[in-house]
């Protein structure tokens, strides 16, 4: 292994119903046809080097999803970013890439900030669930795991959550309300469709049809503002990274809106 | 007319139903076309999931074969899962292709690939969430045309009801054709509505629409005979056959699933047909003459289907790929070329013969030597003689000594059961060669780790084979003597342990049997366990046995047969077949001689290598034998950087 890159991609319209499991086999084959120098691991069946880190659901949308691959030749960083996207199909876009000098790059990921777009639901009803839950101290909802029904504790992980209205310019007519959300990331991971559930135990939020959720951004939460700032930035500034510190731009701010 | 897609209303169904992606499209080498540009518009179907139609190659070649015609355009489409099909009817979203998601029923052509019957109730489902009437009498000219095509399709009888037209054979040609006649149809302005454009497609001698032949029946309920009701119409339907493979590489562009999928692999067909003559084996029959693609053109269809997808293996498909004659170049030229860039080969259905080991080192020069997959089909030397499966024990045993003695760690063996003339003993048989591959393998890898799994199922007669008149075992037979077998093998204290068994019981052979070899009056049990609930019929956990039998119980008592008529029932030389119509070029005399050659354990060689044995098939559709060699060599690529 000569060389680390560290990937941001997206999982955009129709091809948010892709899971990990499929992203990681069309990516390898991305890989393949982008003729990417792969540092492969040892063994009887090698695999290319990939890390992946804090996938998001199958279902929901993303701007902000994050790996890393080793490389056994050099390349150049932003040459290899457009050809892995050109090689994956539209929607997965690979959006941002930079070297890695840094490590432990999975822990910088602490929280994520999520876009859930409510069709059919009126921003003040809104307005008053999101009230309702961020006063409560806790708030049990229970999801359907590999182990069977559990419950767990939605608000806790909860930094920010506001409801706004939704752009003017949006398709389609009639009442919409956007959720903005920051969540850490937790064990047992606290997802949007838990904060939903939440919502729906604490005011009798119910929304018509499915909410539409995009992740927006991953990264270092900055406690005080409750803002998600860049994951590769320590990697573009090549410092090495400072758990505390808030270097360069808020992720959130970069991220394009409503896309998905 | 705008057709709008139906993506937007599909979108809000998908969170709740497993695995959405395999809805939505979006493949690597999809395409999508302007639908206002194009005037001919085929929607093709696999009638299975998505995880096993996407990979079949048959719809992948037309697929790409129609798409690259000038106003043109093919789409794709599935059969989904009950937890899809449930909302879709709830919500009155309509089977939509995955490409641009249109309604089917806005298309001209709605093609459905047959490989086995087993899809039938798969394509009534597909038809009706499709608002497409499920029979064609009811069908006006604004519906699709439905075609039928695949191997199933040399016995369309029991769907003749619900498809408009079947082809058979090889369909490259014959897609464009039939586009060739829609398109002028419609350019006149529908003339003469469905009906004429039905009758051109018959007159051409190469489709077959039921509606243009009636099926007399005698009083015993055989067929009296089938007669064409329209002038100019044939007697028999020929099927299409593709010559020179080089000139039809496809698919070029393999579609690469972001869904999990069956097979994921960048296949090569590298022949056509089959003549080892084996006399269980309907592919091997109907796709005669054996039509090879050049060494250089394999080179060629790998180097570009690895770019254009990415995969890590490939596979070189034939019904036995051993016997091209070239594939020891062929291999070895693959596994040089790829040896760095960790690319797997793999050649399924390959024949019992030492060649095959050389073969199996060569496709695994790095790999892990894990197991090695071998046909004897038959338990006992008689049997094999019965079926022309020319191996002889010493063969076996040659072969499996070969392959543990070279580093294989397990030999696995596939055999039928209820093969014409077999008795018990023939089944136990399978018992003592399997303790003989052990004794062998142990010998020769002086070890006891290694293992043999004997995998059986039972042995369905199929048409245009010279099985077509043999008695099907029944499922109680089948099953009472498979469980013999499974005494006897683990009864075996010395081997038994080192022998698995994996098994299928009877019952599904016998509705297979039953649409196999069925006639139109099928077509009213298919209907009944539909309207039933009956879908994935080659799904275990979809498909149910007392289903299809109370079905046929209530429909068929009214024509005087039941399902052992159809099943276990032999037929006569004078009977007149149902498929007899269909010409697959195959000289229905010399199918009987090859089944009296059969009940009289009498061989029959490979024509390929011995002169012609006049099975008809050349002469009849005016094609011949394309094989090498052709001396050529798969060249290293230029050095990759």
């Amino acid at each position: 292994m000569v060389q680390r890159i560290r990937l941001r991609y997206t999982k955009r319209g129709r091809l948010r119903f892709t899971s990990h499991r499929d992203f990681q086999r069309a990516f390898e084959r991305a890989l393949r046809r982008a003729e990417v120098p792969m540092a492969y691991s040892a063994g009887f069946t090698p695999h290319p080097k990939v890390s992946y880190a804090n996938a998001a659901p199958t279902g929901t949308g993303s701007e902000a999803e994050y790996l890393e691959i080793q490389l056994a030749e050099r390349r150049d960083v932003d040459r290899l970013r457009e050809l892995l996207d050109e090689s994956l199909p539209a929607g997965l876009d690979v959006v941002d890439a930079v070297e890695a000098c840094t490590s432990s790059f999975a822990d910088r990921l602490e929280a994520s900030v999520w876009e859930l777009r409510l069709e059919g639901v009126d921003v003040a009803e809104a307005e008053k669930a999101v009230a309702a839950f961020l006063a409560a101290e806790t708030v049990e909802v229970q999801r359907l795991t590999k182990n069977g029904m559990r419950t767990f504790d939605a608000r806790g992980a909860v930094r920010r959550l506001e409801a706004l209205p939704a752009p003017a310019d949006r398709p389609g007519d009639g009442a919409c309300a956007i959720l903005r959300l920051v969540v850490r990331h937790v064990t047992p991971a606290v997802r949007p469709d838990d904060v939903l559930s939440g919502l729906r135990a604490t005011a009798d939020l119910a929304p018509p049809v499915p909410a539409a959720v995009t992740r927006l951004a991953q990264g270092l939460l900055d406690e005080e503002t409750g803002t998600v700032t860049d994951p590769l930035a320590p990697d573009r500034d090549g410092a090495p990274a400072a758990s505390t510190a808030a270097a360069g731009p808020t992720a959130a701010q970069q991220v394009p809106e409503g896309s998905g | 007319m705008p057709v709008e897609s139906v993506f937007p209303r599909l979108e809000a169904l998908l969170p709740h139903v497993q695995k959405p992606i395999q809805y939505v499209g979006g493949e690597l080498n999809s395409t999508v076309k302007d639908w206002d540009a194009c005037d001919v518009r085929w929607a093709l179907m696999y009638p299975d999931a998505y995880e096993v139609g996407l990979p079949n190659q048959g719809v992948m070649i037309l697929y790409e074969v129609l798409n690259e015609q000038e106003g043109v355009l093919a789409e794709r489409t599935y059969s989904v899962w009950p937890d899809l099909e449930e909302l879709m009817r709830k919500h009155g979203v309509p089977q939509f292709t995955v490409d641009s998601h249109r309604p089917v029923g806005a298309f001209d052509l709605f093609g459905m690939s047959f490989s086995t019957e087993l899809g039938y109730t798969n394509m009534l489902a597909a038809l009706e969430l499709g608002d497409i009437p499920l029979e064609s009498k009811d069908r006006t000219v604004d519906h699709p045309i439905v075609v039928a095509g695949g191997h199933a399709a040399f016995n369309p009888e029991p769907i003749a009801d619900f498809i408009d037209c079947a082809v058979v054979g090889d369909g490259e040609q014959a897609v464009l054709e039939m586009t060739r006649i829609v398109r002028e149809w419609k350019a006149e302005g529908r003339p003469g509505g469905r009906d004429e454009v039905l009758l051109r497609l018959a007159r051409t001698g190469g489709v077959y629409v039921p509606r243009f032949y009636d099926v007399e029946y005698l009083a015993d309920g055989r067929i009296a005979r089938v007669v064409p009701n329209r002038s100019g119409v044939p007697w028999r339907v020929s099927k299409h056959t593709v010559m020179d493979l080089d000139e039809w590489p496809y698919p070029k562009q393999p579609l690469v699933p972001l869904a999990e999928t069956v097979h994921e692999r960048m296949s090569v067909e590298i022949f056509r047909g089959c003549t080892r003559g084996c006399r269980f084996c309907q592919a091997g029959m109907i796709t005669r003459p054996v039509r090879e693609r050049s060494i250089t053109g394999i080179g060629e269809m790998v180097e570009k289907g690895l770019k254009a997808t990415g995969f890590e293996e490939v596979g070189l498909l034939s019904l036995s790929s051993a016997d091209h004659t070239e594939i020891g170049d062929i291999a070895k030229g693959l596994a040089d070329r790829y040896e760095e860039d960790k690319i797997g080969l793999s050649l399924p259905s390959t024949r019992v013969d030492a060649f095959n080991i050389d073969l199996a080192n060569e496709l695994t020069r790095n790999g892990r030597r894990s197991g090695l997959t071998f046909a004897p089909e038959g338990g006992s030397e008689r049997i094999r003689k019965v079926i022309n499966k020319m191996v002889s024990e010493e063969d076996l045993i040659r072969t499996v000594a070969t392959a543990y003695g070279n580093g294989w760690r397990q030999v696995k063996l596939y055999f039928m059961c209820g093969l014409p003339t077999e008795t018990d003993d023939d089944v136990l048989q399978i018992a003592d060669m399997a303790t003989k591959v052990i004794q062998k393998g142990r010998e020769v890898s002086k070890s006891n780790d290694i293992r043999c799994t004997v995998s059986i199922g039972g042995f369905v007669p199929k048409p245009h084979t010279p099985f077509q008149w043999a008695p099907q075992l029944s499922a109680e037979e089948t099953d009472a003597r498979l469980e013999k077998l499974r005494d006897k093998i683990r009864g075996d204290k010395k081997y038994g342990r080192s022998i698995g068994f994996r098994y299928h019981d009877g019952k599904p052979g016998i509705v297979e049997g039953l649409l196999s070899r069925g006639d139109r009056r099928i077509g009213a049990v298919i209907r009944a366990v539909y309207e039933d609930g009956g879908r994935f019929d080659g799904w275990r956990e979809h498909f149910s046995y007392d289903r299809w039998m109370k079905c046929a119980e209530e429909t068929l008592p009214q024509f005087g047969v039941d399902v052992a008529w159809y099943t276990t029932r032999e037929r006569t030389y004078e009977e007149v077949l149902p498929w007899d119509h269909l010409d697959s070029g195959l000289d229905k005399d010399w199918l009987w001689e090859d089944w009296q050659d059969a009940l009289d354990e009498t061989e029959v060689d490979d024509c390929r290598w011995t002169p012609c044995f006049d099975c008809g098939v050349c002469p009849q559709m005016d094609t011949s034998i394309q094989i090498g060699p052709t001396g050529k060599k798969l060249l290293p690529l230029s050095v990759k950087k």
